[in-house]
C-alpha cells in the first residue's frame, strides 16, 4: 500500500483551469490518506515540471505519482518515463484525465466540472495505493509497414520508409497512383508538372525491392493491434468475369494517406448548375491546363472577364464546413495568373473574404496585383450574388474595400473557388476505427504535440486525409507519419502492458470455468500440496480479464484491476 | 445545450482503454456535454467486469451503471460481446434478487469514434434515472 504519493494537478494552460478550480482540487486531496504532496502546475508536461517531479520523487521519497491532466493517450508514457527517471517503477504511476472528461466535457458547468475533477483525482489516489511495480512483456513486431493511398503523401511516405530498410506495402484503390497531383499540370513555384512530379516518385518506388505497390486494391478488413496487424486486401476485377482476389498481409504499423475530395457546390449555390458558365476551381484548372491557342474558350464561347468567388464550401457560417481550406486562395490566384499569361485579354476579378496566401505564396498575390487583377471583398453575411440579366451572367458585391459600394462585374466565366472536404468514401476510417474531428477529417491525438498519431496505436495519418494542406505541407506530414510509423517497430520488439490475471491459490477450486472463458488458452492446471488449482501462463495471457467474472469463488483478479482497486475507486467516486 | 442547472443522476461508466475511452475523450474534445455526475473507470475489456463491482456501485448510491462495451471491435476477440452480455445477464438477476431495477444497468457498444452515440446514450440513461429515482 502506497504511503507517499505525489499528486500533480495540471492547468493545461487554461484548458483545464478555465473550467476546473485546480486549487480547490488540490486542497480537496492534499490531506487524503497516503498523499505526501499535492501541487498544481501550469503545464505538467513541460520539461521544467518534469524535472521538478523527478526532484520531488527523490526529495520526498515518493512511492507513487499521479498526474491529473489530459487524456492518457497523450501523456501517460511521458509521465511513466518521469517516474522511471525518479527511480520508481513506471507502473506505479497513475494517470487521471480531468481535461477531456471534466473541463472540456463540462465546460458548461464549472462547479460540476470541479467537483468531478476532485472525485476523479480521489479515485486515482485510491488506485495508486494499490499500484505495484510491474515489468512489461515483450513480443516481436512485424517489420512491414502498410501505406494506404498512393497520392503524393502516400508515395513520399512509402519512399521514406523504404529508405529505412523497411518492407512497404503501398495500397491504392484507383488503377493508377499520383492522386490529385497527377491530374494537375502547372504547380506553384515549380517548373515541374504535377504528373511529372508524381511519375518521378513512382518510377523511383518501382525500382525499390522492398516496396510492393498494389493498385486497384482496397483494404476490406483489419485485425490485430500495433506490431501485429493483419490487413485483408481485395483487388478489383480488371474485367467483368475476372475473379475477385483477396490477400492478407501482416504489418506492424499503418500510414493512412487517403487524401481529400473537392467540394461540390449545391445546386444553385452561386449559380452552380443554374448557369452553364459557372464552374469549380478544379474544372477551371483543368480548362487552363488543357486549352491551347491565344483565346481562352469555354463551351465554344470566348472568355475574357473571369469572376472568382472565394470560400465556396469553406468558412461556411451556416453550412457544415466552418474551416478554411487554406490552399484555395493560393491555387486560384496561381490559376488566374496562369490564365493571364497563357491567353490574351483576360481580366480577373476576385470576389474574396480576405486573401490567405501565407508565406512564400504571397509572391503570387503580389504578381496578381502587378498584373492588374481586381480584388473585391465582402464579409460572410453579405456574399456576392450571381444573377443573369439580358443574357449576361453578372456578379454583384457590396465591396467593403470601397466602403460598401455596390459593384458588379459582367463575367464570361464564373469560377467557384471550392475547397477540400473529407473523402465521401470513409470506409477505411470505419475499418481502422479512426476518429474524426469536427471537420470530419481524420483526427490526430494532438495537433501540436502528436500531429500524425491517432488514438489507434500503430496507425498514423498523413496528408489531406487529416485536413486541408498544400503539397509541401502534405509531404511534410507524410515524412513525419513515416518516421513515427517506423519508430513503432524499429526496435523489432514491442512492449505490452504486464497486465495479466492472477489466481488466489487459497480460493481456487479448479472448477475450470476460467479455462472455458479464456480465449487464449492461457490457463493451465497445477497441483499444489495435493490441491488442483488454476495457473496463469503469463507469456500467453493477454490481460483481457474474461476469466475474472466467471470465477465462482472470486479467486481471479487482473493485476491493476483487482476487485479491491476497482471498489476503492468506486468508493472514492461515490 | 447546457444542462448545468438540471438535476443529474450519478452514473458510473465502465469504459475500455482501447475502444470506448477514445470515444468518451473525443466527446469532451468536441464539447458534447453530458451530466458531470458521470464518472468513468477504465478497464481493459468489458467482458472482465465483475457483477460484484456493479452491485457495489449501487450500494454506494450510484443511480446507474453504464457499460461502454467493446462489441465486435474488441481487441481480445469476438467472444467479448457474448461474455459481456453474460456479465449483464448475471448482474440483472442479482439486481432482481435485491429489488434493484435492472434498467439501472445499461450496456451499449461504444466504438472509438462513437462520441455522439455515447453522449446520446448517457443523456437518455440520465433522463430515465431522474424520472424513475428522483421525480
Amino acid at each position: 500500500m502506497k504511503e507517499r504519493i505525489g499528486v500533480y494537478i495540471c492547468h493545461c494552460g487554461g484548458n483545464i483551469s478555465d473550467y476546473v478550480d485546480v486549487e480547490k482540487v488540490r486542497l480537496a486531496v492534499e490531506n487524503d490518506e497516503g498523499v505526501a504532496l499535492a501541487r498544481t502546475t501550469v503545464f505538467a508536461c513541460s520539461d521544467s515540471n518534469q524535472n521538478d517531479m523527478v526532484d520531488d520523487i527523490k526529495k520526498y521519497n515518493l512511492d507513487g505519482v499521479i498526474v491529473a491532466s489530459c487524456s492518457p493517450k497523450l501523456h501517460l508514457v511521458t509521465f511513466r518515463n518521469v517516474t522511471e527517471r525518479g527511480d520508481l517503477n513506471k507502473y506505479t504511476y497513475v494517470h487521471t484525465n480531468i481535461r477531456e472528461q471534466a473541463s472540456w466535457a463540462h465546460s458548461d458547468d464549472k462547479t460540476g466540472a470541479t467537483e468531478k475533477a476532485i472525485r476523479l483525482v480521489k479515485a486515482a489516489i485510491a488506485k495508486s495505493r494499490y499500484a505495484e511495480p510491474l515489468y512489461p512483456n515483450q513480443f516481436e513486431a512485424e517489420k512491414t509497414i502498410a501505406v494506404i493511398g498512393a497520392g503524393i503523401s502516400g508515395m513520399k511516405a512509402a519512399a521514406s520508409l523504404s529508405d529505412k530498410n523497411t518492407n512497404v506495402i503501398l495500397i491504392e484503390k484507383e488503377n493508377k497512383v499520383g492522386g490529385h497531383v497527377a491530374t494537375w499540370d502547372s504547380l506553384i513555384m515549380s517548373d515541374e508538372k504535377g504528373s511529372e512530379l508524381t511519375n518521378r516518385i513512382y518510377t523511383d518506388l518501382q525500382k525499390r525491392k522492398n516496396v510492393t505497390i498494389l493498385t486497384n486494391s482496397e483494404v476490406i478488413s483489419s485485425k490485430g493491434s500495433i506490431g501485429d496487424f493483419t490487413l485483408k486486401i481485395r483487388k478489383k476485377a480488371q474485367q467483368i468475369g475476372d475473379p475477385i482476389e483477396t490477400a492478407e498481409f501482416k504489418v506492424g504499423s499503418v500510414v493512412v494517406a487517403t487524401g481529400f475530395d473537392s467540394y461540390t457546390p449545391k445546386e444553385g449555390e452561386f449559380g452552380f448548375s443554374s448557369y452553364q458558365n459557372v464552374i469549380t476551381l478544379p474544372d477551371f484548372k483543368h480548362l487552363i491546363d488543357s486549352s491551347s491557342g491565344k483565346q481562352l474558350e469555354y463551351q465554344g464561347k470566348k472568355i475574357n472577364n473571369i469572376a472568382y468567388i472565394y470560400c465556396v464550401g469553406s468558412r461556411q457560417s451556416d453550412g457544415e464546413n466552418t474551416y478554411c481550406s487554406r490552399y484555395c486562395c493560393t491555387a486560384v490566384i496561381h490559376a488566374a495568373n496562369q490564365a493571364k499569361k497563357k491567353f490574351k485579354n483576360i481580366y480577373n476579378f476576385h470576389f474574396n473574404r480576405g486573401i490567405r496566401t501565407y508565406g512564400k505564396q504571397e509572391l503570387l498575390y503580389a504578381e496578381s496585383l502587378q498584373q492588374g487583377d481586381i480584388y473585391l471583398q465582402s464579409f460572410e453575411d453579405a456574399p456576392p450574388q450571381v444573377y443573369a440579366e439580358n443574357g449576361k451572367t453578372k456578379v454583384k458585391i457590396k465591396d467593403i474595400l470601397t466602403k460598401d459600394k455596390e459593384l458588379e462585374v459582367e463575367a464570361d466565366l464564373i469560377v467557384l473557388v471550392t475547397g477540400m472536404v473529407p473523402r465521401s468514401d470513409s470506409s477505411i476510417g470505419t475499418i481502422l476505427k479512426l476518429p474524426k474531428g469536427r471537420d470530419k477529417f481524420f483526427n490526430e491525438i494532438h495537433m501540436k504535440l502528436r500531429p500524425v498519431e491517432t488514438v489507434i496505436d500503430g496507425i498514423t495519418i498523413a496528408g489531406t486525409c487529416q485536413g486541408p494542406k498544400n503539397i509541401m505541407e502534405s509531404v511534410n506530414s507524410a515524412l513525419s507519419a513515416a518516421a513515427k510509423s517506423y519508430s513503432y517497430i524499429s526496435k523489432g520488439i514491442l512492449e505490452t502492458e504486464p497486465i495479466v490475471a492472477n489466481v488466489d491459490t487459497d480460493l481456487c477450486t479448479w472448477c475450470e470455468k476460467c479455462v472455458e472463458a479464456c480465449p487464449f488458452d492461457a490457463i493451465i492446471q497445477k497441483e499444489i500440496n495435493g490441491k488442483l488449482i488454476a495457473e496463469i501462463n503469463n507469456s500467453v495471457c493477454k490481460g483481457c480479464g474474461m476469466c475474472t467474472p466467471v470465477c465462482p469463488p472470486d479467486a481471479i483478479n487482473l493485476i491493476n484491476y483487482s476487485s479491491e482497486e476497482i471498489m476503492s475507486m468506486i468508493d472514492a467516486l461515490a | 445545450m447546457a444542462i448545468a442547472n438540471k438535476k443529474t443522476a450519478k452514473i458510473l461508466v465502465f469504459s475500455t482503454e482501447k475502444i470506448s475511452d477514445p470515444a468518451i475523450d473525443m466527446a469532451g474534445l468536441l464539447k458534447l456535454h453530458y451530466p458531470p455526475t458521470v464518472y468513468t473507470i477504465t478497464i481493459p475489456c468489458s467482458s472482465g467486469i465483475k457483477p460484484s463491482w456493479i452491485l457495489h456501485a449501487y450500494e454506494k448510491e450510484f443511480d446507474g451503471v453504464f457499460i461502454a462495451a467493446d462489441g465486435s471491435d474488441c481487441v481480445f476477440g469476438e467472444t467479448c460481446t457474448e461474455k459481456t452480455g453474460n456479465v449483464v445477464s448475471v448482474t440483472h438477476n442479482k439486481m432482481k434478487e435485491t429489488d434493484i431495477d435492472p434498467a439501472r444497468l445499461r450496456m451499449a457498444a461504444i466504438c472509438s469514434v462513437c462520441s455522439e452515440s455515447f453522449v446520446k446514450q448517457i443523456r437518455s440513461f440520465n433522463d430515465y434515472l431522474i424520472k424513475t429515482l428522483h421525480a
